[in-house]
């Protein structure tokens, strides 16, 4: 067994260790918490809505996108569904999670829920690795889970506090073509995706079927358009099984 | 629109999300079909906003020279293909936005 002061000093080594994993990440978040805070106020949301989205929801891309929407006044049903879609890929990353937290407390693992953001799951795919320089008993790794999710809340809230300062002392930043930085955003984003042929064809499709329903009401071409693309890309992979023995996990 | 429903929904969404495989702890699996298609999820729906935005950014289709819109963001695609970076892609791309838009007026 070990010592209360030996367990003590590997949780701390563990949490400073995600928190450190996290920088890297970091860097390159902040920014676009920034753009978020700038841009939030000029799509019409208010100034505390835009601080309680990253203090509450704590979900970088989505927030992005229900600027978008909340920008061409889709309403609040198509925004929530919308959000539901975007944030589906959680559920993959909750999965590959599960075995390693399923021994923690509720109140526990709730915490770790809602920190449970693209970034913490690629520091703690790391930290699962065998080769994580933190070794491989976990018993504790969770700590590093919390160094890590509490980084990027850090992190992500005050850059988000620093980028509605900055718009408010650059006012009427839409007049300068603003909304385009989320368009850029997105594609620099998405371009990484397109290394299969099913991603290929479900992006391809999801465009194409973006413009047909571009009319749609509510916005709902969308969704409409992101299903077509889901169907079109689930598709290729089910006829490319019989040529490729092994599609390859994410 | 009401922002405190606003903030409530997409907590209560995202949380839900996150939280219900952890609550749970192993008791549910999905179907591997399922975990597939959650892969194609984000790049289907980023493209799905992306594409009406620049290809009809005043609400009809516009395929021509004078849509600087659609000309930054192929540009982008460009940038983000060769440097494979998520910054260089909004620094370069935002600058020949703003260059065209200034140009073209």
């Amino acid at each position: 067994m070990q010592t209360n002061n030996n367990s003590n000093s590997i949780k701390k080594a563990e949490f400073l260790g995600g928190a450190k994993a996290a920088v890297p990440l970091i860097v390159g978040g902040i920014p676009f918490g920034i753009l978020f805070g700038t841009l939030a106020p000029s799509s019409g949301l208010s100034v505390w809505a835009t601080m309680a989205m990253s203090l509450i929801v704590f979900a970088g891309s989505a927030q992005f996108i229900v600027l978008a929407l909340i920008a061409v006044q889709a309403p609040l049903e198509v925004i929530l569904l919308t959000t539901f879609v975007v944030n589906l890929r959680h559920l993959l990353y909750a999965t590959a999670l599960v075995p390693h937290i399923s021994h923690l407390s509720l109140p526990l693992r709730s915490l770790l829920a809602f920190g449970l953001t693209d970034e913490t799951f690629a520091n703690m795919s790391q930290r699962y690795q065998p080769n994580s320089p933190l070794g491989d008993d976990h018993q504790f790794a969770h700590f590093f889970y919390l160094g890590s999710m509490f980084s990027f809340y850090v992190s992500w809230s005050s850059a988000t506090a620093i980028g509605l300062i900055l718009g408010n002392v650059i006012p009427d930043m839409t007049s300068w073509g603003l909304e385009f930085a989320m368009s850029v955003t997105f594609i620099g984003m998405v371009i990484p995706y397109l290394n299969t042929k099913a991603m290929f064809s479900a992006m391809l499709s999801a465009a194409i079927a973006s413009l047909y329903f571009a009319h749609l009401p509510n916005k709902l071409g969308l969704i409409v358009s992101a299903l077509i693309g889901v169907a079109i890309g689930l598709t290729v992979v089910h006829f490319q099984k019989a040529s490729i023995p092994q599609e390859k996990q994410i | 629109m009401n922002e405190v429903w606003l903030i409530v929904g997409m907590f209560v969404i995202t949380f839900g999300i996150r939280f219900i495989m952890f609550a749970f702890a192993g008791k549910i699996t999905f179907p591997i079909w399922m975990q597939q298609s959650l892969k194609f999820v984000p790049p289907a729906v980023l493209t799905a906003i992306i594409v009406p935005a620049v290809v009809m950014p005043t609400g009809e289709i516009d395929f021509s020279w004078h849509n600087v819109y659609l000309l930054a963001a192929i540009f982008s695609v460009v940038i983000s293909v060769v440097t494979k970076s998520l910054l260089k892609t909004i620094f370069f791309g935002m600058l020949l936005f703003l260059l065209l838009k200034f140009l073209m007026g």
